[in-house]
């Protein structure tokens, strides 16, 4: 299934080309001895909002793991290709690309086999993988593990360590933009945080870390309606870039109403089966999957 | 050492390394008595243990005063067969505080081993042991408590986790609990586990690799055993210690 490609758009003082920065071609992965994913291809560019739908047990979930790399989830056949736009310069990590990215193409041929990456140099290399279950660390700080992590992705890209105070600056702001108290960002990651804090939580972190790609998986699930609309514009305001792309994993409208993608695809056992722009979304909520999966 | 070798058949030393030990047995000197006067506090940081031919032992008995405190903080890694050996004697509302980290690998067998006597009312003890285990090393932990029928009041609690990093490495615990009194409370918890992978994938999934998380969920994991140290630098010296131990640990 190929998406538009080659559009020219209107941005700013730039005009840009549109680049294409996730490349999936015929990806098949099992779990255990099972097929989940059977030949599933999509294209992302740069700038865009993916939003992926699809029944329970369709595989999204899985998609979303063979993306990061993690170990049980084995791809048997296909291709991922990760060409990010070249990183904005080197220091005052974490920030956002609100200046002039750099926005030269990438010379063909430059794009990165993902599949050959560890886990995390997948995260070094753009990508963020928000759980739909996000994991408890006992003892581990967030605060500690935010910036291990983030010193970890820069030092990999060759660019310098934060410091504690800038570490502590970035944190706070990213913190306030999806409001969440720095308090909790003391304790022991996401030990005994409720179900919509720790969805909360996955935002702060990305929003600290900067991906160039977020894979984000029913992030919308377990949040209450005023934290569904904080988490909606904590997304934008991190991930609406020209130089960023979302992968945005969910069963309901209410997100896409806040984070409003410009491609809808239905997921169903293993393939993209069907794609559209946001108004799929809509007809999906009427309609259900099982008549537009038969129809496709 | 005058007494004859132990034998398995004593309870506390059933895991214990008798064939490494026979050979250094009469070069060991008796248990170092150790007396905290009423009201006072004693703190006292074992690091490395004291090694002969591969054996390394620490055999305390100690007599704590009156509303008197012992704190220990040990770490036993460095010896082929290394044992800790502690024997608390607890007066009249005093307290016995136990740390200890056990961090093994290769063939090591290494052991705490305590028998804390709460011979008096209103005494308090807390033990707090975290086992790092590699390749075929056996870390184990023995604790007996014997609670005296006038001593009303205890409030005894053990805590022994045990994280495996290989299949061949094996973790003991073994409570033992002796109470004659009837107003006592005796928290007991163990368990053994291995490092979460969900969590290993977490961290990853957010750029730390994979030797940095093991080390950072190794270290928090241990860190339970030193939060009683009062002082923040002779806290920062033992868990150093300890990390650089785990660092070695495959
Ligand atoms: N560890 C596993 N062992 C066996 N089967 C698995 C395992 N993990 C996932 N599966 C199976 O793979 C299929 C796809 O699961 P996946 O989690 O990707 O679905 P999903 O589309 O994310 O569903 P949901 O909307 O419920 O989150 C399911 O049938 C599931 O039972
Ligand atoms: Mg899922």
């Amino acid at each position: 299934m190929t998406i538009s490609t080659g559009v020219t758009y209107r941005l700013k003082n730039f005009e840009l080309k549109r680049n294409q920065m996730l490349k999936i071609e015929n990806l098949h992965a099992t779990v255990g001895d099972t097929e989940i994913l059977k030949g599933l291809s999509l294209e992302i560019n740069a700038g865009e909002i993916h939003a992926i739908m699809g029944p329970n047990g369709a595989g999204k979930s899985t998609l979303a793991y063979a993306l990061g790399g993690r170990p049980g989830y084995d791809v048997t056949a296909g291709s991922v290709t990760f060409t990010p736009l070249p990183l904005a310069g080197g220091a005052g990590g974490g920030q956002t690309s609100d200046e002039a990215p750099p926005l030269t193409p990438p010379a063909s041929g430059r794009g990165t086999d993902l599949l050959a990456l560890d886990p995390h140099e997948r995260a070094a290399a753009g990508i963020f993988l928000g759980f739909q279950y996000p994991v408890e660390i006992p003892g581990v700080s967030n605060l500690q593990f935010l910036r291990e992590s983030l010193n970890a992705q820069r030092l990999a890209r060759g660019e310098e360590a934060l410091s504690g105070a800038e570490f502590i600056k970035l944190a706070k702001e990213k913190a306030a933009l999806l409001k969440m108290d720095m308090d909790m960002l003391k304790r022991a990651v996401n030990v005994g945080f409720s179900g919509g804090e720790k969805k909360r939580n996955e935002m702060v972190q990305m929003g600290i870390l900067n991906p160039k790609l977020a894979i984000l998986d029913e992030t919308d699930s377990g949040l209450d309606i005023d934290a569904l609309r904080t988490v909606g514009s904590g997304i934008n305001a991190i991930m609406r870039k020209p130089d960023k792309a979302v992968l945005l994993i969910t069963h309901y409208q209410r997100l896409l109403d806040e984070v409003k993608p410009d491609f809808v695809h239905v997921l169903a056992a293993g393939r993209i089966v069907k794609t559209g722009g946001p108004e799929l979304a809509l007809q999906l909520e009427e309609e259900g999957y099982e008549a537009i999966a038969e129809a496709a | 050492m005058n007494a004859p070798l132990p034998t398995r058949r004593d309870e506390s030393w059933r895991y214990a390394d008798l064939k490494a030990l026979e050979p250094v047995w009469a070069k060991l000197t008796g248990p170092e008595q150790i007396t905290v006067p009423a009201g006072e506090t004693v703190s006292r940081q074992i690091a490395e243990l004291p090694v002969i031919d591969g054996v390394g032992m620490i055999d305390l008995d100690v007599t704590i005063g009156d509303k008197a405190t012992f704190i220990l903080h040990v770490l036993a890694h460095n010896a082929d067969y290394g044992r800790i050996q502690v024997r608390a004697t607890l007066g009249n509302g005093s307290h016995f505080e136990l740390g200890g980290a056990i961090l093994g690998a290769g063939k090591q067998t290494l052991e705490i081993v305590t028998e804390t006597i709460h011979a008096e009312p209103n005494a308090t003890s807390n033990q707090v042991v975290r086992s790092v285990l590699a390749d075929t090393a056996t870390g184990s932990f023995l604790g007996r408590i014997n609670v005296a029928r006038h001593a009303q009041k205890t409030d005894a609690a053990q805590s022994v986790k045990s994280m495996l990093l290989d299949r061949g490495a094996t973790a003991n615990a073994k409570p033992e609990l002796e109470i004659f009194a009837d107003d006592v409370k005796c928290a007991h918890g163990a368990t053994v586990g291995e490092l979460d992978k969900q969590a290993l994938f977490y961290m990853a999934s957010r750029g730390i690799d994979p030797v940095t998380a093991k080390k950072l969920m190794l270290q928090a994991f241990i860190a339970d055993a030193f939060v009683s140290v009062d002082d923040d630098a002779v806290r920062d010296a033992i868990e150093g210690k300890a990390l650089e131990v785990l660092e070695g640990l495959s």
